[in-house]
């Protein structure tokens, strides 16, 4: 059978169909080259697997595309996995024949040999199908826990998206990114469909979150300081995703609202000391073991990005567009982004190993000006040779215009006109009939963190459409959005992946409404006695202003009544006490405080033992509690919370740091009511967010709650405790000292989880008003 | 008294190293003699102190420093009783020596001293020229050639770190800043004897990080801190490495700043 390798004959062929036996009659058409191909990389053995598996999905009853596919496809993946991957390949389609997901076999085996070529081992395969058939497992439906009956929504999906997530994230990224589907529309499957189809908000976040490269939104602040430290310059950052814009990739730019940068950058390696291969984008999941300085960093691709556009800022006059033809517009882009860009380097000379690493280096050959038009060409060569002094180029054309260039810059900065006389004289030298082709080079051609100099041209008329109805569009669009406050988008705690779901709670926050403010001067005065109280604990609170430290060795001065007793000692024969001098401290006060009050339905039952709801209880000792921390004159706020939802979370303002303790602060916490449920987590992020910004030495946050985190749309209730625990820790992190005072007598079972030793439990709630500034009081003395 | 003696201690023996920036010698040569006392503001490390010092040696006057602080109280300025076998002794403070032989009396960092500290040296600083010793029972009167002159920084931004208007009022007062980047790069040069070029390179990273005040950094990068990388980079250090130790690493716990400057060095020096 040697011989079969090397020539094959009809009759071959038609054993080779023999042994196939598959009766659709798509299939002859397309046999024989397959069958071609297969013969070029197979081996006997592979040969007769690959016809056996065809068989067998011949006959499986998917009808005919599975067979196709695999007849077209398999000869190439199998040179990139090996032909021993087969029998785990055949052994998953199996079990999903034998599933109720027959159906995904199509997307499967169509995604599979652009899968493949992103997971180039078998091992990897084989996770990759590990996690599918994970994935199978968990969403195929069942009736009474019995028969799997329901085709997993997801799955088919997820095999179309399954290259382009692989593209994106390494393997264990995309597994992290399915297990959060799972978990959250695992049992919903049209929200499980729009999210492995990459069609739901937080899938594309979890996926941004996974993916390698570099993230605009981690690196916003160095940015920033890159901006205001070099360049002396300061805008706003706004990220655009090149994911999902196949057509048309955008690219940088800057306009009065910011300057827009892709959300994300991957590192880019250069290949050897001796220029780039084509295409940098992206690099393979395996890459990151080169170290130094062949990778330009993610980090520094945006730096690049910035500093090219600073330059443009900085040294670039808009000109008239109208009288330039666009090939000649082209050209004074290409020397004017040249041109900032020397200037940049001239003021950071670092900045050219970065320049160069991400400006192609298109070969002088590559382009062949007889049938394609070169003009792009040209210029991405004569920008590397402006900016590289080793280009190596040997047209003499290109090496005056370098010669040219060089000597307008050493004369100072040149300006743009100056150096569109000089653009426009290249043009015209070295203009070639074949620039009109409509077939373009565009190979290595592309300089991708060059802006799209959008602010370097003025029009003298304005649009050549007579109806110019985008702007009137805009006036609408801003009016709308200055109605009411905006929600603030907080992140949730998912304990069982131990993952951040991204934005995942909505706080409104909104003034408190208003109500009487002499009911709580009333209430005030009902807890005159206990006032009185307090008031004595507060006075011995105070800061004193100084405490003389005595009995120091070496002190600020001479505590006379110690040294007169030393020297008695002394001249009486006696070892002199050496410790006799004595020195100040100020003891000074430096405390804010927020209290953040639990506003959820529970509070409306009566306390035990007491004809008071839980909720006039804590009026009490709120009012009592903020009067005296005012008495005290440390900073404080006040707000409450409560929660429908995690898409409506309301945070209530009842005082603010500069607000007083006046009658206005009093009328709202009057009117304090108690409804819904009780999300604390995202209420402690967001009252942090105020807390935080105090300038204190302490930061304190009471919560005053009445029972567990819970909310009518999470089913598990360990999640909103472990979310609260989580925020104790990050509020932790930001020097926020958080302490819980707890109504509910059960709380034991839950609440050391969530606050660790930082709470106390008041059994006796009608305690409450008078335990609760008792307890402020200890934890600031 | 034996003070009397100990005035050479504090004559500045050889000239220190001053580049002016405008006509502030002129002016403090104006306001030494009326004896009017002299406030100087600026940043950390743009040369107060070296003033200070340059100015007591072309008026060829002793000078006695104090660097203040939270702990010091006025019996640190003025002078206090310390025990002694025969019983108790009076030693005389900084301001009050100062007073006694006629030297210029520097305060550094005056906003560091508490509140209370700094009054006592109201009553010099006005047309009395006398130091009250309470503790004692003296009255000392001011020698004719006593002068002072407080320095400090506001840039801290702190409601705590301020001076009294009464104090304030009494002074005439310099408002320094780290110098223009090419004269800056001159004095550099001429403190550690590097080249101008290499200099200005230092000045530039010195001007990234003053850019970046109020962004995460309290205070930009000194002339001081450009003059020790400037010595490190002569003693043989690589300049990358001699502007980490030097420059970044002294001003920052900022893991982001540290990596904009970082940058900044690597961009400068290519």
């Amino acid at each position: 059978m040697a011989e079969a390798h090397t020539e094959y004959q009809h009759p071959l062929m038609k054993a080779y169909q023999e042994q196939l036996n598959c009766g659709f009659e798509q299939v002859a058409p397309i046999f024989e080259d397959c069958m071609a191909e297969a013969l070029s990389v197979l081996s006997k053995e592979g040969i007769d697997a690959y016809l056996e598996q065809a068989r067998f999905l011949c006959k499986m009853g998917r009808g005919v595309e599975p067979v196709l596919i695999f007849l077209e496809e398999w000869p190439s993946i199998a040179s990139t996995l090996g032909e021993s991957a087969l029998p785990s390949l055949i052994a998953f389609i199996r079990s999903m024949w034998k599933s109720p997901n027959g159906k995904a076999i199509v997307p499967f085996l169509q995604s599979l040999a652009a899968v493949a070529r992103r997971l180039p081992s078998q091992e990897q395969m084989q996770d990759y199908m590990g996690l599918a058939h994970d994935f199978m497992e968990r969403t195929t439906g069942s009736v009474h826990g019995i028969h799997t009956t329901f085709a997993s929504p997801g799955l088919p999906e997820f095999y179309k998206q399954a290259p382009f997530l692989l593209g994106q994230m390494p393997l264990h990224g995309v597994k992290n990114w399915v297990d959060y589907g799972i978990r959250n529309y695992g049992d919903h499957p049209e929200r499980q469909k729009d999210y492995f189809s990459l069609q739901s908000a937080d899938s594309r976040a979890v996926m941004q979150r996974e993916r390698h490269g570099t993230l605009l939104v981690d690196h916003e602040r160095k940015l920033d300081l890159y901006l205001r430290g070099l360049w002396r310059q300061s805008d706003h950052f706004i990220p655009y995703s090149l994911n999902f814009d196949e057509l048309r990739k955008p690219i940088p730019y800057y306009d009065k609202l910011g300057i827009r940068l892709p959300d994300v950058y991957d590192d880019v390696i250069l290949p050897s000391p001796s220029g780039r291969g084509v295409g940098g984008e992206g690099i393979s999941g395996g890459g990151h073991g080169e170290t130094g300085a062949n990778i330009i960093s993610g980090l520094d691709r945006y730096r690049a990005a910035l500093a090219h556009i600073v330059g443009h800022k900085r040294w670039t006059t808009a000109i008239f567009a109208d009288n330039f033809s666009p090939f000649q517009r082209m050209a004074i882009e290409f020397f004017e982004d040249t041109r900032v860009e020397a200037l940049a380097m001239r003021e950071y000379p670092g900045l050219r190993r970065i320049f160069l690493g991400l400006h192609p280096k298109p070969a002088e050959d590559a382009c062949d000006p007889e049938t394609v038009s070169c003009l792009r060409h040209r210029l991405a060569m004569l920008s590397r040779a402006l900016l590289d002094p080793e280009h190596g180029y040997r047209d003499e054309q290109l090496n005056d215009f370098v010669r040219r260039f060089h000597e307008t810059l050493q004369q100072g900065e040149s300006s743009t006109e100056e150096i569109a006389a000089l653009a426009i004289s290249y043009v015209a030298k070295t203009r070639r009939q074949s620039d009109q082709f409509s077939k373009v080079h565009f190979d290595n051609t592309e300089i991708d963190y060059r802006d799209d100099n959008r602010h370097m041209w003025r029009f003298h008329e304005q649009s050549d459409d007579e109806e110019m109805f985008d702007d009137h569009r805009k006036i609408e669009l801003e009016e709308e959005e200055l109605k009411g406050l905006p929600p603030r988008h907080y992140p949730e705690w998912d304990y069982t992946s131990q993952t951040y779901r991204p934005d995942w709670v909505s706080v409104y926050e909104a003034l408190h409404p208003k109500g009487d403010g002499a009911f709580i001067d009333k209430l005030l005065a009902k807890n005159a006695a206990l006032a009185k109280h307090l008031k004595r604990m507060l006075d011995l609170l105070k800061p004193q202003d100084k405490i003389r430290i005595r009995y120091q060795e070496e002190g600020s001065e001479l505590d006379l009544d110690v040294a007169l007793r030393s020297l008695i000692d002394f001249k009486g024969g006696a070892t002199p006490d050496p410790r006799i001098n004595m020195s100040h401290k100020t003891n000074g006060r430096d405390i804010a405080v927020m209290l953040l009050l639990d506003l959820s339905e529970s509070l409306n039952e009566k306390a035990a033992g007491s004809g008071q709801t839980i909720l006039e209880l804590s009026q009490e000792a709120v009012s009592l509690l903020a009067w005296a921390i005012d008495k005290l004159g440390d900073p404080f706020a006040i707000g409450g919370f409560h929660s429908n939802t995690r898409h409506d979370v309301r945070y209530l303002h009842v005082k603010g740091y500069s607000e007083h303790w006046n009658d206005e602060v009093k009328g709202r916490l009057a009117a304090m009511k108690a409804q819904f449920s009780t999300r604390m987590g995202a209420a402690m992020r967001h009252a942090a967010h105020y807390l935080e910004h105090q300038q204190a030495d302490k930061k304190l946050m009471l919560i005053l709650t009445d029972g567990e985190p819970s909310d009518v749309d999470a089913k598990d209730g360990r999640l909103l405790i472990e979310d609260a625990a989580r925020a104790v820790k990050e509020l932790d992190t930001k020097g926020i000292y958080t302490y819980c005072i707890n109504l509910d007598p059960k709380a034991d079972e839950y609440v050391s989880d969530i606050f660790g030793k930082q709470y106390t439990v008041i059994d006796n709630i009608q305690r409450l008003p008078e335990r609760l500034p008792e307890l402020f009081m200890a934890l600031t003395k | 008294m034996s003070s009397q003696a100990n005035v050479t201690q504090y004559q500045i023996k050889s000239e220190p190293f001053y580049q002016a920036q405008g006509k502030e010698i002129e002016l403090y040569q104006a306001a030494y003699t009326a004896r009017l006392p002299v406030m100087i503001k600026g940043p950390t490390g743009c040369g107060k102190s070296r003033f200070v010092e340059h100015m007591a040696w072309k008026l060829g006057k002793p000078l006695i420093t104090v660097a203040c602080n939270e702990d010091m109280t006025a019996s640190d300025l003025v002078g206090r009783y310390l025990l002694d076998a025969n019983g108790t002794r009076w030693l005389d403070g900084p301001l009050t020596t100062a007073a006694r032989i006629g030297a210029i009396c520097y305060l550094d960092e005056i906003v560091e001293a508490r509140q209370d500290t700094t009054v006592v040296i109201h009553p010099l600083t006005d047309h009395r020229r006398t130091l009250p010793l309470d503790k004692k029972g003296e009255l000392i009167e001011a020698h004719p050639d006593f002068q002072l002159v407080i320095s400090y920084n506001p840039g801290y931004q702190s409601l705590m770190k301020d001076l009294k208007q009464s104090t304030k009022q009494r002074f005439t007062a310099f408002e320094f800043d780290y110098p223009e980047a090419e004269l800056e790069a001159g004095i550099v040069a001429r403190e550690t004897g590097m080249d101008v070029e290499l200099a200005a390179k230092l000045v530039k990273i010195g001007t990234t990080a003053r850019n970046l005040k109020g962004h995460g950094l309290d205070e930009g990068i000194s002339t001081r801190l450009l003059v020790y990388a400037a010595t490190l980079i002569k003693g043989g250090v690589a300049p990358g490495d001699a502007c980490r130790m030097a420059l970044v690493r002294p001003i920052t716990d900022d893991a982001d700043i540290r990596d904009t400057l970082d940058h900044a060095i690597d961009a400068v020096f290519a």
